[in-house]
Order: C-alpha cells, then structure tokens, then sequence
C-alpha cells in the first residue's frame, strides 16, 4: 500500500477508451487499458515498468503526466493530491515531471533549434529568455553535446541518438524530481543505446533524480530498475525488487515473460515456447484473472474471482496478483501451500 | 566468402560475389553495399547481424531485385537457385520471385494485401506461379495455414489481415511465403514488431518449417539473441561489408572482429546490473563518404596506422572463419569473450 514517504503514490488509476462505432457515434466498445492501477514511485529509485504492447503502461505513463485525464483514481506527489482544491495543481506537477518518448524526431518541434527546444519550457515557466537560453546551454554540455556544435542546429540535422539526448536535456530543463522515460531508448541502435543508458545513470546521480522507465526490452528494465512493475493487460500482475522478479518470479505471467527471452548461448537454444498465441484483445478481456486464457495453472477460479495484488507473505516488498499464492483461494496449488 | 577451403559437395543455392550496391541521390551518392560475397548451402540458416545503415536489408532486397532500378547502381554476381539474378530481364525475375525465392517482412501489415481474403491471396499465387486449378489452390492454402499452425485454419481463410492479431499476421505472411515451395527464404526482422512472447512462437515455427522443408535461410535481425536462435552461421555487418562470418557459436565465444566484440559488450544485458556499460565511441560512418582504410577504424580502440590505409581484404581465420580485421588475422590482438550465457538474466 502507499505509503506516505513515496515521492508518487498512485491509486486506482483507471482508464476505459471508448470505442465509437455506428451511425451516431455511440460508445459500441470500451477499451480497458487501465483498470485499478495501485504502485508508489520512491525517491530517488528506478521504477522499470514491462510488459507486452496493449498492457498499459504506456497510457499508465501517460495518466501520471495528465496527457490524458483518468476515468478514475488519484496521484499524489509528495504527499500532496494532484487536481485536488488544495492540492498540486497540474501546471505544478509538470514542474515535478516530465517525460521522455520513443520517437525522438515526432516530440521535437521541426523548426525550432534544439536549444530553443530546451528553453521552451522555462520560458513558458516565466524564466528570463537570456536565463532560459543559459540553462539550455549546460544542459547541452551535461548530455555530452558541445553547445557550440549543437545549439543551433534543428532536429533533422542531428542523428537519432543526438535527437535522444536532446529530448533528454529539454525534459530536465524544469529541473523536475521524477523523469518518465516511455520506450526512451527502444528505437536506438545496441551501441547508441549503450551511449544513452550510461548518460541517464550520470543525470540521475548528478541531477538528484527519480526515474520511472518504461519498456517491452527485459533486459534492458533489469539492467536500469530497482523495482520492476509487470503490467498485464491494464492490471498489474507483479511488482517488487527487481533482482527478486527477475530471479524468483512468482506470477506464472513473468515467468513466462522472462523464458519467452531469446536465448544467448547457441547451445541452449529455446525448445518451446512458454506461451501460445497472442495476447487477447483488451477490448473483452476473460473474466477473472485476464491472464488465465494463456495461463498453466488456470483453474475454475480463475474464471470467476479476479486475484487481487497482494503481499507475498515471506516477501512483503513483493506484491503478486495470483490465486496460487492466496491460502484459500479455492486453487488446488493455493490449499496445498495452506495447509504446508 | 569465397570458400575454397571448404570443399563443396553440390553448388550452393546462393551465391553472391563481390556485390556492390550504391545509390544515386540528387546530391551525393550512398554506397549501401561496398563488396559482400557469400555461398549459403541448401537446408543452412545465415544470420546477418547488423545495426541500421549497415546494409543488411539491402543485400536481402539485392538477392530479389527489389531495389528501385532508377536509382541504384548494382555490381557484382547474384546466383540464386541456378538463376543469374543480376542479368535476368523482369519477365524472367517475375518466375523466380516467389517460387524459388521469398521474403518475408517487419510489418505483414504492409506486405499483405487488406482488400483480399489471406485465402485469396495465397491461392492466387500457387495459380499465378504453378498453372493449377483455384480449388486445387485453395486446399493447399488451407494446408498452408495449418503448417503455420494458425488455429481454426478453414475459418481464417476467409479473414482479412485487419482482423488478425500480429503474430497471425505474421504466421500468414510467412504461408504466403512458402505457398510455392521457395528453395530459399529470405527473412527481413520478421519477428521484430512481435512481442516477445509472440517473437519466441515465430522462431521455433521458422526454426522447424525450415528443418522439414530443408530450405535456405537468410535471416537479418539487429538483435544478438534472435540471430542465437535462429543461425546456423552468422555474418556481422558493418558499413556495407560483411566483417566477420562464422558458425554461430565460434562467433559468440570468441568474436573475430572488434566491432563484434564491441556489439556483443556493449549488447545490454540485465545482469549487468549496476555496471557502467562498455559502448562504442562515436559513429557509424557517412556512406557517403566512407573512410579510407577499415570502416570501423575510427571507432576501433586496436586501429593502428596500417588499419586507415585500405580496407582490410576477408582473411581466413580457421576453417568456415573470415575476419575483415588485419590485427586479428595476424594474431596480434586478442578480443574479449563476452561470455553472454553468463550474463544473460536467469531464464527460469
């Protein structure tokens, strides 16, 4: 549960897109990308967020940054309600956070240099033109671009990683605590995002900064996070330390997740896929648990009763949203472990 | 590779030598492929590993000739299946496109068509390319669908690509593909848009399709761990030009070519966990303007003053083995084992 010390305490975030189909636009469908979304963000960590396309973490990323506003569900900084009367207003929080998205060339503004980019935001904030062009100049210099070189140049002149490091720069022009990075290095080539990755280790140190880092690349998560959220379809299904999910991971869905991995040595190739089939359409997700079409260990209650995330007993940093690891939950595995 | 050391028993179903392809732009001229020559045998599978620019989906787009022929200039030889792809005149290419050779892509979304039925489109080209009659086509592209182990397969005849999740898409793409029995599959980042749970199910299909049917295999990806999977052998590409090629073990346990070595570093893995990464410094070169000397050479952390003079010709490192490194072809350098079983995270 939230605890009141957590930079960002998020409760029952939920979004429902309707789908507007037929001759007068009436809602024919609801697309549940989020539903009941409860997790902290603790100063100072890096909260990995994974899972396949359609699970939600990217309209998660987006409900923090109020790009788009929940049906449902509250964000607190800092103790403080976002949107409430005597809480943070929205203008506030963007002060606190910013983000960083997937495609470096569409979040930049064609026609302007990148260090107007960069002082974009301070400017609109009410800083001094001359003050917001200085900032954009030191942050050029702390993402290892020379100002000199760089300044001046627009978007298409720069290489993608460049474009990247840019985004970067204008995202910490707020001087914000938390940085959302959404797929920030997935469409970088191994070596350039190597390049990246490396920075954002130096600006989170240097900066005093809180990441929450958003990918479908598990190794990629596992390398940068301290806490890993697995997202399946707009549910979490398990969220803990992330040595602990990635080694001993107790949701049959990562472990699936995390076999379903290409091998790295010739001679253990992969001999069978853990999962069959794609994920199901979040339009209709099953009933119960949404996981439980796929699952192996799917039994009558899955059907019925979806699991709630709750504490692993021996693990309390660890929450696991499964039957299995509820004492009593009418799955045959979960009796046998009670009455162990 | 040209392999005179490896005695071939029966002529290779691919051969390219010494392919060159540029490109004519309104300013400059973009040397896409500067000399890449290799025999795949039939029934082998050859990874070409490569970041972007490298060139590797325009040696797959040369072996089809599918590059726009207004503005690309092609040197060198292309065999494939008995054919003479450089000479051929479109007529000819138009036989050997899909019954002898096939792709297939990223995006199926693109390369199938949404107004036709998968059915249609399947059936339509086992008629265009073997004379038989539709309803014959149409049983085979029924038997083409449970090969790809599309569930429901009679009912997903009559589908249109829209109404298919992505990895039906792609498992449809690749019946499409195989509906003329193709001696040779040539396979663009096919599993790269897939989720990874998807990605693994498209890999043993291909893996055991290409086993059963004892075909060919040329597969790009950018990704280490897919090109494992999947490759008998695997070429590293770099600007244009094969750098290394090796069987895929040999070359993941010891790299025979620094920038392979640097891939394979700088390749996150999550065990690497709290680590400063090992990256490559600066750049892959403007093809516009390639350096004198070795590509990589500017990048290279073991360039010497011999490296920058001309490009290094394909050495033979051991049996099946060539480097396009000086220094390691004379035994100067030793290159790290990055060891990635190790490092890859704990796979349950």
């Amino acid at each position: 549960m939230p605890r009141p010390s957590a930079l960002l305490a998020v409760e029952h975030l939920t979004k429902h897109f309707a789908l507007k189909g037929g001759l007068f636009g009436r809602t024919s469908a609801l697309v549940q990308a989020v539903d009941d979304v409860s997790f902290t963000v603790e100063r100072g960590e890096t909260l990995g967020i994974v899972g396949e396309s359609g699970c939600g973490k990217s309209t998660t990323a987006r409900l923090l940054m109020h790009l788009i506003k929940p049906d449902r569900g509250s964000i607190a900084f800092e103790g403080q309600t976002v949107g409430a009367a005597e809480g943070l207003s929205h203008r506030q929080l963007h002060r606190q956070m910013q983000m960083v998205f997937q495609d470096s060339y569409a979040s930049l503004n064609p026609r302007l240099p990148v260090a107007m980019s960069i002082a974009f935001g301070p400017l609109v904030h009410g800083l001094a033109k001359a003050h917001a062009l200085a900032r954009a100049m030191e942050l050029l210099a702390a993402v290892g671009l020379d100002p000199a070189l760089f300044a001046n140049r627009y978007p298409h002149e720069l290489s993608g990683g460049q474009r990247q490091r840019i985004n970067v720069a204008r995202a910490l022009a707020l001087e914000p605590r938390i940085v959302i990075l959404d797929e920030a290095v997935s469409a970088l080539d191994k070596s350039v995002e190597a390049q990246v990755l490396n920075l954002l280790a130096d600006l989170k140190a240097r900066f005093d900064l809180t990441y929450v880092f958003i990918s479908h690349d598990l190794n990629v998560v596992r390398y940068i996070s301290d806490r890993v959220m697995v997202m399946y379809l707009g549910k979490i299904v398990e969220i803990g330390p992330a040595d602990r999910v990635y080694g001993d991971p107790q949701h049959p869905y990562t472990r699936a997740l995390l076999s379903a991995m290409p091998s790295m040595d010739p001679r253990r190739r992969t001999r069978q896929a853990p999962l069959s089939g794609d994920p199901p359409n979040p339009i209709r997700p099953p009933s119960g648990c949404r996981f439980r079409t796929r699952c192996p260990l799917a039994e009558k209650v899955c059907e019925t009763t979806p699991p709630a995330l709750l504490a692993l007993a021996p693990d309390g940093a660890r929450r696991v949203a499964c039957h299995v690891h509820v004492p009593g939950s009418g799955h045959t595995r979960a009796a046998a472990r009670g009455a162990a | 590779m040209t392999q005179a050391h490896a005695p071939m028993a029966k002529e290779p179903v691919v051969s390219v030598e010494n392919l060159h392809v540029r490109f004519l732009m309104r300013e400059a001229t973009v040397a896409a492929i500067n000399g890449v020559s290799f025999d795949l045998e039939a029934g082998q599978v050859l990874g070409i590993l490569g970041e972007s620019g490298s060139g590797k989906s325009v040696t797959l787009r040369a072996l089809m000739r599918l590059l726009p022929p207004a503005r690309t200039r092609m040197e060198g030889r292309i065999r494939v299946a008995g054919h003479e792809i450089t000479t051929m005149d479109e007529a000819a290419l138009r036989q050997v496109r899909g019954a002898k050779v096939a792709m297939i892509f990223q995006e199926p979304m693109i390369a199938l068509d949404p107004v036709f039925t998968i059915g249609v489109q399947i059936a339509e080209t086992i008629v265009r390319h073997e004379g038989v009659s539709y309803r014959a086509a149409n049983k085979r592209a029924l038997e083409l669908l449970e090969m790809v182990q599309i569930p429901s397969a009679a009912r997903r005849l009559k589908a249109y690509p829209h109404e298919m999740s992505g990895g039906m898409r792609q498992r449809a793409m690749i019946a499409l593909a195989l509906s003329c029995r193709p001696s040779v599959l040539l396979a663009d980042e096919p599993t790269t848009a897939l989720d990874v749970t998807v990605q693994i199910q498209i890999i043993l299909l291909l893996r055991q399709l290409q086993q059963e049917l004892g075909m060919a295999v040329i597969f790009v990806t950018h990704d280490v761990g897919v090109a494992v999977e999947v490759a008998d052998r695997i070429a590293v590409m770099y600007a244009g030009r094969f750098v290394e090629v090796g069987p895929t073990e040999k070359v993941i346990d010891a790299p025979g070519h620094p920038y392979t070595a640097a891939l394979l570093t700088s390749t996150v893995l999550g065990s690497a966990f709290g680590r400063r990464l090992e990256v490559i410094p600066g750049m892959p070169p403007d093809l516009r303007a390639l350096p004198e000397g070795c590509s990589f050479a500017p990048r290279c952390r073991h360039a010497e003053e011999h490296c920058r003079v001309r490009m290094p010709p394909e050495s033979t490192l051991s049996p099946e083995r060539m480097t396009r490194c000086l220094r390691v072809a004379a035994g100067e350098i030793d290159l790290p084992s990055p060891n990635l079983s190790d490092r890859n995270v704990t796979r349950p």
